[in-house]
C-alpha cells in the first residue's frame, strides 16, 4: 500500500512534520484531498476536508477523505464548537478569502492551533516586477493577471506577522521556501525578500 | 419498457413476500400480532453476508425500487437511476434489499391488509406506524435475511429519516449511512402542507371515516388533492417554470374553469394516476410518520445529543432548490455529524428539480454518490 504521500510539495512536507501523529485536523481548503489524506496515511490523523468546488469534493471522496461542502468563510461558525480540532489547517488559500482576518480567528476558534500557509507578496521577484515594469506581478505561484485572479488578498511576511499581532496570535513555528520551495540561506536571512511561500503555525494568546 | 433490456438494469425482478409471526409492538403501544413484507431483492449476498445494502423509501415509494416486474411495465422501478449493474448502487458489488414499509399499500401489511380478527381490511384500524417502528420491522428483515450488519442503509426523504433511526438505533449493524435529501425532523410549514393533504382526503365524502373499502368507495379527490399539493412542494419555481411556464393547452385564453394552463393539467393527470395506485389510508400514515420523526425529542431538542450512539460512517448530500427539505436541514444533520466525530461527507448540489432532485439524474450528484459507494464496496469481502 502506498503511503498516500506521493507528489506533496515541500511546503506541505514542512507542514505535515509540524503536526503530532494521531491529532484531529480540519483542512480548509482541502483541493484534491492530498494533503489530509497523506496525513490520514502518515500520520494517523482523522478529520475533515472543507471545500467548495464540486471537482474538488468528488476528488476527496475519490481518495476517502471525509470532506464536508461548504464556503469556509462561512461554514466553521455553522458546523464547529470551539477547540473541535488539535490543528485547523490552510494551504495556499488564505489570500483568495475576502475576510482573511476573520477566518484566521475562526480558525484559532476551532482549532487549538492553526497552520497557514501563502505566496509571500513581498518576494524579490514580485518586487522586482512592480517597480521595474510598473505591472502587478505574474509570476509561477501567482500565475493569474490582476483581473482574473482568485487571489484577491496577498500580503507579505511581514504583514502577516502584523495581522497575527494585531489578532492577538502567538507564532509558535515560521518557514519560508524560496522559489524552488527550498529553505536557503537567502530565504532564512530575508524571508520577506528572498521568500516565496511562507508557512505559520499561531495559536491564541489567550483562550 | 423498452423492448430489450438496458445493461445498467437489474433486469426483470420478482417480488417475494415474507411473514412475520412474532408480534411487533409498536411505538404507540399497539401491537401487530402478525405481518407480511414485500421484498425485492438484487446482486448476490456475498458468504461473509457483508456486501448487504437496505434502501428505504419515501413517502409514495414501495419495495420496487429497481429494474422491470414485466416485460409490460411501461417505467423501471422508482430508483432505478441509482441501482443497477455500474450505477451508484451497483448490482455487481453489493446485495441490494429494498422493501414495502409497513402500513404501505403495495402488498406488506397495512390498511387494505384483511384484519386477522375481522377479515374486513384495517382501514382506519391500522395501527399508526413511525420511523422507529419501519426500523425494528426492518431489522427483523436483516435477521430473517441473515444479515448481521448492513454495508449500508441508504434513503432520500422520508428514507433518510429511516437512515438516521438505524444509525441510532442499531448502530452495530450499519457500517455507513446515506442520508439524501432528509431532514433530522419536519418544520412546522412541513407539518403544515402534511395536514392540508389529510384534510382533503379525510374530508372527502367517499372517505367514510377510512372504510371507504368496505363501502366499495374510494376518496378520490381528496387523495387526488394531496398528491396535487405533495407533488408542487416536491417541485422548485424554477423546474416549474422550465417545464409548463405559462403556456396554455389550447394556445388561447377559454374564460372559464377547465383546465387552461399546461401545469394544471399536469398536475390534474399526476393526481389521476397516484389515486389508481396508491391507497388513502396509507398516505395518513406516511404523512404521520413523517410529522412524528423527531429524534432529537428525547434529548432536550438537542440532535447531537440523539447521535451520540451512531457509529457509522456518513454520506449526507442535499440539493439547492429544495425548499420541502432544504440544504440548511442537511446541515443540521451533519452539524449532529461532526459534533460526534462521525467520518462524514456532505454534498451540497446545485440543481434546479427540488425535492425531486434525488430520484433523478445528475452528474455531480451521482458521482458523488458513486465515489461514496465505491469505497463501501472496497470495505466489503469480494
Amino acid at each position: 500500500m502506498s503511503s498516500g504521500c506521493d507528489d506533496m510539495r515541500a511546503d506541505q512536507q514542512i507542514l505535515i512534520d509540524w503536526i503530532k501523529p494521531g491529532s484531529r485536523v480540519l483542512d480548509l481548503g482541502c483541493g484534491d484531498g492530498a494533503l489530509l489524506h497523506c496525513l490520514m496515511q502518515q500520520k494517523d490523523v482523522s478529520g475533515y476536508g472543507i471545500d467548495y468546488e464540486d471537482e474538488r469534493i468528488l476528488a476527496s471522496m475519490a481518495r476517502g477523505v471525509p470532506v464536508i461542502q461548504a464556503d469556509i468563510e462561512r461554514g466553521l461558525s455553522e458546523y464547529f464548537d470551539d477547540d473541535s480540532f488539535d490543528y485547523v489547517i490552510m494551504s495556499q488559500t488564505l489570500q483568495a478569502l475576502s475576510r482573511p482576518d476573520q477566518t484566521l480567528l475562526e480558525m484559532v476558534r476551532v482549532g487549538r492551533q492553526a497552520i497557514v500557509t501563502f505566496p509571500n507578496f513581498g518576494n524579490l521577484d514580485n518586487r522586482a516586477q512592480l517597480l521595474f515594469k510598473g505591472q502587478m506581478p505574474v509570476t509561477e505561484s501567482l500565475p493569474n493577471e490582476w483581473y482574473n485572479t482568485p487571489n484577491i488578498h496577498l500580503c507579505t511576511v511581514r504583514d502577516f506577522e502584523k495581522l497575527c499581532r494585531k489578532l492577538g496570535l502567538r507564532v509558535l513555528e515560521s518557514a519560508v521556501l524560496n522559489e524552488r520551495l527550498h529553505r536557503n540561506l537567502a530565504s532564512r536571512l530575508a524571508p520577506n525578500l528572498f521568500g516565496e511561500v511562507a508557512l505559520f503555525r499561531v495559536e491564541r494568546l489567550t483562550r | 419498457m423498452p423492448s430489450q433490456l438496458p445493461d445498467d438494469s437489474v433486469g426483470l425482478v420478482t417480488p417475494q413476500t415474507l411473514h412475520f409471526a412474532a408480534p411487533l409492538t409498536l411505538e404507540s403501544g399497539s401491537v401487530l400480532p402478525k405481518y407480511d413484507l414485500v421484498i425485492e431483492t438484487y446482486g448476490t449476498l456475498n458468504t461473509n453476508k457483508d456486501n448487504a445494502v437496505l434502501i428505504c423509501h419515501a413517502l409514495s415509494g414501495n419495495h420496487h425500487a429497481a429494474g422491470y416486474n414485466s416485460m409490460d411495465d411501461r417505467k423501471p422501478g422508482w430508483w432505478d437511476t441509482s441501482i443497477g449493474p455500474g450505477k451508484a448502487i451497483d448490482t455487481n458489488r453489493f446485495f441490494v434489499v429494498c422493501l414495502n414499509n409497513l402500513g404501505g399499500c403495495d402488498g406488506s401489511t397495512g390498511p387494505t391488509t384483511p384484519h386477522p380478527e375481522t377479515g374486513k381490511p384495517y382501514g382506519p384500524d391500522f395501527p399508526i406506524v413511525t420511523v422507529k417502528d419501519w426500523v425494528e420491522s426492518q431489522a427483523r428483515l436483516a435477521d430473517h435475511l441473515g444479515i448481521q450488519q448492513w454495508a449500508a442503509v441508504v434513503g432520500g426523504s422520508l428514507g433518510g429519516m429511516q437512515v438516521l433511526q438505524w444509525s441510532i438505533a442499531h448502530p452495530d449493524r450499519i457500517r455507513n449511512a446515506v442520508v439524501i435529501a432528509a431532514a433530522p425532523r419536519l418544520t412546522a410549514q412541513n407539518i403544515a402542507f402534511n395536514e392540508v393533504a389529510r384534510q382533503a382526503i379525510t374530508n372527502d365524502p367517499n372517505f367514510h371515516g377510512g372504510r371507504y373499502l368496505e363501502q366499495g368507495a374510494v376518496p378520490e379527490h381528496g387523495l387526488r388533492l394531496a398528491r396535487m399539493l405533495g407533488h408542487i412542494t416536491y417541485l422548485s419555481d424554477e423546474s416549474m417554470g422550465a417545464k409548463f411556464g405559462r403556456e396554455l393547452r389550447e394556445g388561447k385564453l377559454q374564460f372559464n374553469y377547465d383546465i387552461e394552463f399546461q401545469v394544471e393539467s399536469y398536475l390534474r393527470y399526476q393526481g389521476a394516476s397516484f389515486v389508481g395506485r396508491f391507497d388513502a389510508n396509507t398516505y395518513l400514515l406516511m404523512t404521520k410518520a413523517l410529522d412524528y420523526f423527531d429524534p432529537a425529542r428525547e434529548h432536550g431538542d438537542d440532535l447531537s445529543a440523539a447521535m451520540r450512539t451512531a457509529k457509522a460512517k456518513f454520506f449526507v448530500a442535499s440539493f439547492s432548490s429544495d425548499w420541502r427539505f432544504s440544504p440548511s436541514r442537511s446541515r443540521e444533520i451533519v452539524r449532529a455529524l461532526l459534533d460526534n466525530d462521525l467520518e462524514t461527507s456532505y454534498v451540497e448540489i446545485e440543481s434546479p428539480h427540488g425535492h425531486d432532485a434525488f430520484l433523478m439524474p445528475g452528474t455531480y450528484y451521482q458521482s458523488a454518490f458513486q465515489n461514496y459507494m465505491q469505497r463501501v464496496a472496497q470495505e466489503c469481502a469480494a
